[in-house]
């Protein structure tokens, strides 16, 4: 390229740029006039994690739907294995980034990060860039590393889970956000909505000895539930999950959905996978217990390509 | 020499390399990279003569440059490098502090035949059976079982108590760390090491390395060739006694105008304490001083016994450990361990325990705590030695600090590619024992935590799936036996390699999920 054509392009794509911005759009990305949600799920195809949850988010009526001023937030991200962010065993930290900065615009006077790690959690928290991300966005990133950060809590009408100890910051927080990334799983064929509270609570082993998937259930009726659910579908470990072994086991899916209802969310995320409903168990079991609902024929649901 | 300068800058310098290895122990977060840490360790003698002997390279002479500085200068690597010893003569100030007699050291009589022997024992043992008593004694390993088992403990309970402070405060740039204690019976003979250099260096100065200490007592016979030393000017010296009674060798017969070079560490404490100016470090003329013996007082025996101090240090370990999750049915198969499972690098059980003094450097830098002091896995000779306990912990899959910061190479570095194709040991499912089969429900915690899905699930009854082994790309780093959830017995656990090997790349699998054009739901 020659230097006089370097500098038209350049010219041209500003104007662009500056055109479009003008244009508006931009600041209706930033909504904060909390509006009544039209929909009971949004799902956006086609752009990157943070441009699709700006999309998303807007749908829904903007953060400030979620999240009043002064408010306390829990996000809630997969950060279980120390993998890159390429193999997508966690949370896209990107899409961790953008909602932050979202929840402070919608005047969150506190925003926390943290997970209860399957692998070394200081090695998770750098090595999936979520540490990163979440600072340079202004929040707070909470280690989970011991059970000293973690309290009792009980869950009448259990049948199999009815106690669990869970993080200070579920219990301390006024907004609970989850902030899952589709995989597949080993035993439970999938990990996504309510799956990833399994890095809320301490004893991990209690439910995988006492029927997991149950257990998984059992957790969904705990009082504090999660206010929105942002599945992060943009690139899914397919195969070898949770963790992944290689980036053969990932497929490229540019999608994302946002729920409040973390059973529907599950529904939607198995399609993605390709899985009947009925086989991730768990899913099943949520739905008869009444904490959501399955059916997505039956949900007003906006598909958004970009 | 006569300048009082002298001891300051003992006194600077080894305050310098003691905070520098305290730092190496306390620096649980990993904050100092191993490059520096080596530095640090390439001057201690025991440690780098084993790691000359292993890898006859230049690279790692420090034992040889510890040599020829004795040659030069006398036991200087005694007061200015030796951990344990600064460390001990931290302890005597301490001592002095405490008792303020005035006559605490003075001349004493060497233990000759006992200092002798042991080194002698030493020597003889290491060459014909093991390194067994070079565990015990090297002054190195001792200082790092120290820092270890006692000091790190402490750090780490007051971390605890600090991060919980602040986090009250909303401040999470301190974390809570679970410490994971070490069996009570290896605790012994930290232990009564701990009675027994502490006592003796709080009440008689460096009485610990001339009495027992080999590598004092080597340094001790090297010393007495060599070329700097301290002398007594016959004509200046009013026989005041002063630089005895300062002498934490208690070597200075000053009636004889005598200092006894194979005890003296240079501590040039006498230096300052004459008063006539006629003590002093320099090049020595080999005039022959008549040898002299003299009866000495009787030795006071150390008392050992504080098991207080052991149980309360234990406890501090044992509080944060995970309780045990328990499923409805106890597992019934026991787990058949046949042999225990080597840190990586290690190359083998054999190779290891061969070159390991137990220093517990790795057991210290271990971010994952898997590293723990054995207690007769391998074999009652290999007490204290690290052996991966996965029912503590499990192997992070991308660390090599252990390898990389062995200060006698029985752990070679290793790059993290070749560490994460190392088979340290394989993965055995008991398939009696597990959840799947056992409550009929789903589980997978073991195949989840497989960094390489050597440990998978195949179809079982129904939805079911059940584990499988591929041993051929396990590498042992035993996560799946750590969240693994039955009790008391495993349902999957690693047995050991005698000798490591090289594990296989893990598969590939195909699969037919496309990126999607259209939402599906």
């Amino acid at each position: 390229m020659r230097r006089r054509d370097f500098f038209k392009t350049s010219m041209g794509a500003g104007l662009a740029a500056g055109a479009a911005l003008s244009l508006g759009g931009y600041d209706k990305l930033w909504a904060s006039a909390p509006l009544a949600a039209k929909y009971d799920m949004v799902a956006v195809m086609g752009g990157n994690p943070d441009a699709m949850f700006d999309l998303g988010i807007q749908e829904l009526g903007g953060m400030g739907a979620f999240v009043q001023k002064g408010q306390k937030v829990l996000i809630k991200p997969n950060i279980g294995w120390d993998r890159d962010p390429e193999i997508a065993a966690n949370t896209n930290p990107l899409l961790v980034k953008r909602i932050i900065e979202h929840c402070f615009r919608a005047g969150a006077k506190e925003v926390y990060v943290f997970d209860h790690t399957c692998d070394n959690w200081v090695n998770c928290y750098k090595n999936s860039g979520i540490e990163k991300a979440a600072k340079l966005a202004g929040a707070k990133i909470v280690p989970g590393n011991s059970e000293s950060y973690y309290h009792q809590i009980h869950i009448p009408g259990g049948i199999k889970l009815q106690s669990a100890k869970v993080h200070q910051l579920l219990l301390e927080t006024d907004v609970f956000i989850n902030v899952p990334v589709l995989k597949d799983h080993n035993s439970t064929r999938m990990t996504c909505c309510m799956k990833n509270s399994m890095g809320l609570v301490w004893d991990r082993g209690y439910w995988h000895s006492n029927d997991l998937n149950q257990c998984i259930a059992d957790f969904a009726l705990y009082e504090k539930k999660p206010a929105l659910n942002v599945i992060d579908c943009y690139n899914v470990m397919v195969k070898q999950g949770p963790q992944g072994v290689s980036k053969a086991d990932i497929v490229s899916m540019k999608t994302q959905i946002l729920t409040s209802d973390w059973v529907a969310g599950d529904a939607a995320a198995a399609k993605m996978l390709g899985l009947a409903v009925e086989k991730v168990e768990y899913i099943p079991i949520a739905h008869k217990m009444g904490l959501g609902n399955m059916n997505l024929d039956s949900l007003n649901i906006k598909r958004i390509k970009m | 020499m006569r300048s009082h300068l002298l001891r300051s800058f003992r006194i600077l310098f080894s305050t310098l390399i003691f905070i520098c290895f305290v730092l190496v122990f306390a620096d649980f977060k990993s904050f100092i990279p191993t490059k520096y840490t080596n530095f640090l360790l390439f001057l201690q003698f025991v440690p780098s003569a084993i790691k000359f002997y292993n890898l006859q390279s230049i690279a790692v002479c420090g034992f040889l440059i510890v040599l020829l500085l004795t040659l030069v200068t006398g036991r200087t690597y005694c007061s200015f490098l030796c951990p344990l010893g600064i460390g001990q003569d931290l302890n005597s100030r301490i001592g002095g502090r405490i008792k303020k007699k005035f006559r605490r050291y003075g001349f004493k009589r060497p233990f000759t035949v006992l200092r002798y022997s042991l080194l002698a024992v030493t020597l003889i043992v290491t060459l014909i059976w093991g390194i067994y008593m070079i565990t015990l004694l090297d002054p190195y390993s001792i200082f790092g079982r120290f820092m270890t088992f006692f000091a790190k403990p402490a750090i780490i309970y007051l971390n605890n108590l600090l991060s919980g402070l602040l986090g009250k405060f909303d401040i999470f740039t301190l974390s809570n760390i679970p410490f994971k204690g070490f069996p009570l019976i290896v605790y012994s003979i930290p232990a009564v090491f701990f009675l027994l250099v502490g006592g003796l260096s709080l009440t008689k100065g460096r009485l610990y390395c001339n009495m027992i200490c080999p590598v004092g007592t080597l340094l001790g016979l090297l010393s007495k060739i060599s070329l700097f030393r301290l002398k007594i000017n016959e004509t200046a010296c009013t026989r005041c006694g002063r630089c005895s009674l300062r002498c934490k060798s208690s070597c200075i017969d000053f009636l004889k105008y005598d200092i006894d070079v194979t005890r003296c560490v240079d501590c040039f404490n006498c230096i300052n304490s004459c008063q006539d100016n006629a003590v002093s470090y320099g090049f020595v003329n080999f005039k022959k001083k008549e040898p002299v013996r003299e009866t000495d007082e009787s030795k006071r025996k150390i008392i050992i016994g504080s098991l207080l101090l052991l149980l309360g240090v234990s406890r501090v370990g044992n509080g944060q450990d995970k309780p045990a999750p328990k499923p409805k049915k106890d597992s019934t198969v026991k787990e058949t361990k046949t042999f225990p499972v080597c840190p990586p690098g290690g190359i083998g059980i054999e190779s290891f325990i061969k070159n390991c003094t137990a220093c517990s450097q790795c057991i210290n830098a271990c971010p994952n705590s898997v590293l723990q002091p054995a207690f007769k896995e391998y074999g009652i000779a290999g007490i204290m030695q690290p052996v991966m306990n996965y029912h503590k912990s499990f192997c992070t899959y991308n660390c090599t600090i252990c390898t990389e910061i062995c200060p006698t190479n029985a752990l070679h570095p290793l790059v993290l590619e070749a560490k994460k194709l190392t088979q340290i040991g394989k993965a055995k499912f008991i398939k009696d024992n597990c959840i799947v089969k056992t409550e009929k429900t789903a589980c997978g915690a073991c195949s989840e935590a497989c960094p390489t899905k050597a440990v998978h699930m195949i179809p079982y009854e129904g939805n079911l799936v059940i584990p499988e082994v591929t041993e051929d790309i396990c590498i042992g780093c035993g996560h799946c036996e750590f969240a693994c959830p039955t009790v008391p017995y495993k349902a999957i656990y690693v047995d050991g390699n005698p000798v490591h090997t090289a594990a296989k790349k893990p598969v590939e699998v195909q699969s037919d999920i496309k990126t999607p054009v259209e939402f599906p739901f």
